[in-house]
């Protein structure tokens, strides 16, 4: 019963949040340590409840005075207090040597074949590839990587700290305002991985989550391709007045659109933010639909983002999302 | 007896201490009807003073005196590029703020004007670049880098250096001096 307890909790572990199902190297020494820890520990626990027990029982039976003791039973006992001493520190010894060693092997990447500035802002992350040069892009909340590539993130926050976590892939690290952190990451196999701030920042905190997708390195240079032209031109005429919306209204001061007048910075990128697979830092999947409500009251599905409330007609708002949603 | 008054007197003090909790109301979502009633600002007809909308009152002049308001207007003042003419409040191709001196007059609808309109020396309308609410915040943030007595709320603090007075310290009451001439004679001096 208790096994397949065990068992059905463990099956919850696995899946595209999870430092249990790890895909990456640095996830993959974490958990090893983890796992080293958590039998040492249950062994540890296991013999002083043992012990425990014991001494209950005995309690019950003979109740000599506690100083009383025959010169035989007073050494025996000294001795097992030295070695539980001795094993105590053995044990603390070996968790600090392998602490250090999972810790220094994070950060000991032989080269980086690609880098990345992650900037976290309240409550999304603006994603640019700086190098290679021929791979320079400017994306938000999705993350792309070519699988067995070491990918080297420069962290950093803009306004308070946040803290950047792909439990399949890698261990937290921290964005700090002022401070640049780096964390190099590393994917095994292709896969879409969830990651999450985890570090308090205020109201969204907890909408503020973001996708790591790795790819075989031929579906990556596809991706890294379309990704740096600029948003297509629109032909429909729905869509050429949702743009006509976009670029006159505040959404071009705060949003950039590469190929048209809108190089706002202060909200994600959006030229392809049709081609995304969530809106808003994992709140909404990107649809149509998703982008008209978001558009037509951020602040009801996200309360305190920095996106306003732009008041819009219900013809402009149908526009402007059809518009939206065609930046693949 | 002495038992209910002592539970009486526990009660008392975690009531007081809970009204300690109540925090700032942050108005998060203006609704439309209540943003279009907020552009309805009466000027004078040079563009200089006038009277805030009714619904401004109505709602307890929340761009002064509410904290939240406040730095999402000292925000709103770096992302929409004030810094590049105003620095922090010392001016450059813009006016200076810290000096206390207003060209259109310290009311907040003035300021409200400037932003949202432009003003003809050089200063852009930022009408199609933010909503009213954000002008609004931002109006009030500006008014207190130039207020002469400090306001009941302030924004958050600076993450970098300061280079003036904080705007909880009410930086133009400790700076003021009689400034420089007002670069519109016609409009009269100033303050
Ligand atoms: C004051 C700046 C500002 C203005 C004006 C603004 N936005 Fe935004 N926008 C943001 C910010 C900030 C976010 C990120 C919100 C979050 O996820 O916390 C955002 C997010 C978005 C997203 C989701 C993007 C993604 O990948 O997550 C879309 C779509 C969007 N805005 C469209 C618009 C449209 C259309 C307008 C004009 C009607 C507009 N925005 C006006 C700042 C702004
Ligand atoms: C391109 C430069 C420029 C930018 C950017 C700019 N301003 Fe100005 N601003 C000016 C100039 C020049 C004036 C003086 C206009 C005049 O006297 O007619 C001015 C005047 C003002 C005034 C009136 C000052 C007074 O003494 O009454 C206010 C308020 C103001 N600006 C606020 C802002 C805010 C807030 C922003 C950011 C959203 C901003 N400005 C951005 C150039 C700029
Ligand atoms: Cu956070």
């Amino acid at each position: 019963m208790l096994a397949l307890t065990a068992v059905l909790m463990l099956a919850g572990c696995t899946g595209w949040q999870s430092a249990i199902d790890v895909q990456g190297a640095a996830a993959i020494s974490i958990k090893q340590l983890i796992f080293l820890f958590v039998a040492v520990c249950s062994v540890v626990w296991a013999m002083v409840m043992a012990v425990l027990i014991r001494a209950l029982w005995r309690g019950r039976e003979e109740r000599g005075r506690p100083a009383d003791l025959d010169p035989q039973t007073e050494r025996r006992m000294t001795r097992a207090v030295i070695a539980a001493t001795a094993v105590t520190v053995v044990i603390v010894t070996v968790f600090t040597t392998a602490s250090f060693f999972t810790t220094r092997a994070l950060s000991l990447a032989s080269h980086d074949d690609l880098t990345i500035k992650v900037r976290g802002q309240q409550w999304w992350w603006s994603v640019e590839y700086l190098s290679p040069p021929e791979r320079r892009l400017q994306t938000a909340n999705e993350i792309h990587i070519p699988v067995g590539q070491n990918v080297r993130l420069q962290l950093e926050g803009a306004d308070v700290i946040h803290s950047f976590w792909v439990p399949n892939l890698a261990g937290k690290q921290d964005l700090i305002p002022g401070r640049p952190n780096t964390l190099t990451i590393r994917a095994e196999r292709p896969g879409v991985y969830r990651g999450q701030c985890a570090e308090f920042c205020g109201l969204q905190h907890a909408h503020m989550a973001f996708l790591v997708i790795a790819e075989e390195p031929a579906a990556f240079e596809r991706w890294v391709n379309s990704q740096q032209q600029s948003a297509t031109d629109p032909s429909d005429a729905d869509v050429i007045a949702g743009q006509q919306v976009f670029l006159s209204r505040p959404c071009a001061a705060c949003h950039a659109i590469r190929g048209t007048s809108a190089t706002g910075t202060t909200g994600p990128d959006l030229t392809h933010v049709g081609g995304r697979k969530y809106i808003a830092a994992g709140l909404l999947e990107t649809t149509r639909g998703s982008l008209a409500a978001w558009i037509a009251d951020p602040q009801t599905l996200k309360p305190g983002n920095n996106m306003p409330m732009v008041p819009l007609s219900a013809d402009e708002l149908r526009s402007v999302s059809a518009y939206l949603a065609s930046l693949k | 007896m002495i038992g209910h008054m002592r539970i009486l007197q526990v009660s008392l003090c975690i009531a007081v201490a809970m009204a300690g909790c109540q925090r700032e109301e942050r108005q998060l979502r203006l609704d439309p009807p209540v943003a279009a009633a907020l552009d309805e600002i009466a000027l004078m007809p040079n563009g200089i003073s006038g009277a805030p909308p009714e619904v401004f009152f109505a709602l307890g002049r929340p761009y002064e005196t509410n904290a939240y308001n406040l730095s999402q207007g000292k925000r709103l003042y770096s992302w929409f590029g004030c810094k590049a003419c105003h620095a922090d409040g010392q001016g450059g191709a813009g006016p200076a703020f810290l000096d206390g001196w207003w060209n259109y007059g310290p009311e907040i609808v003035s300021i409200v004007a400037s932003i949202r309109d432009g003003r003809p020396h050089g200063m852009p309308a930022f009408r199609d670049k933010m909503t009213t609410e954000q002008i609004w915040q931002l109006a009030g943030y500006v008014q207190t880098i130039g207020a002469y007595s400090v306001k009941t709320a302030a924004p958050g603090r600076n993450d970098d250096k300061h280079v003036r007075p904080a705007e909880n310290r009410g930086p133009a009451a400790l700076l003021f001096d009689e400034g420089p001439r007002p670069l519109h004679s016609d409009q009269g001096p100033r303050p």
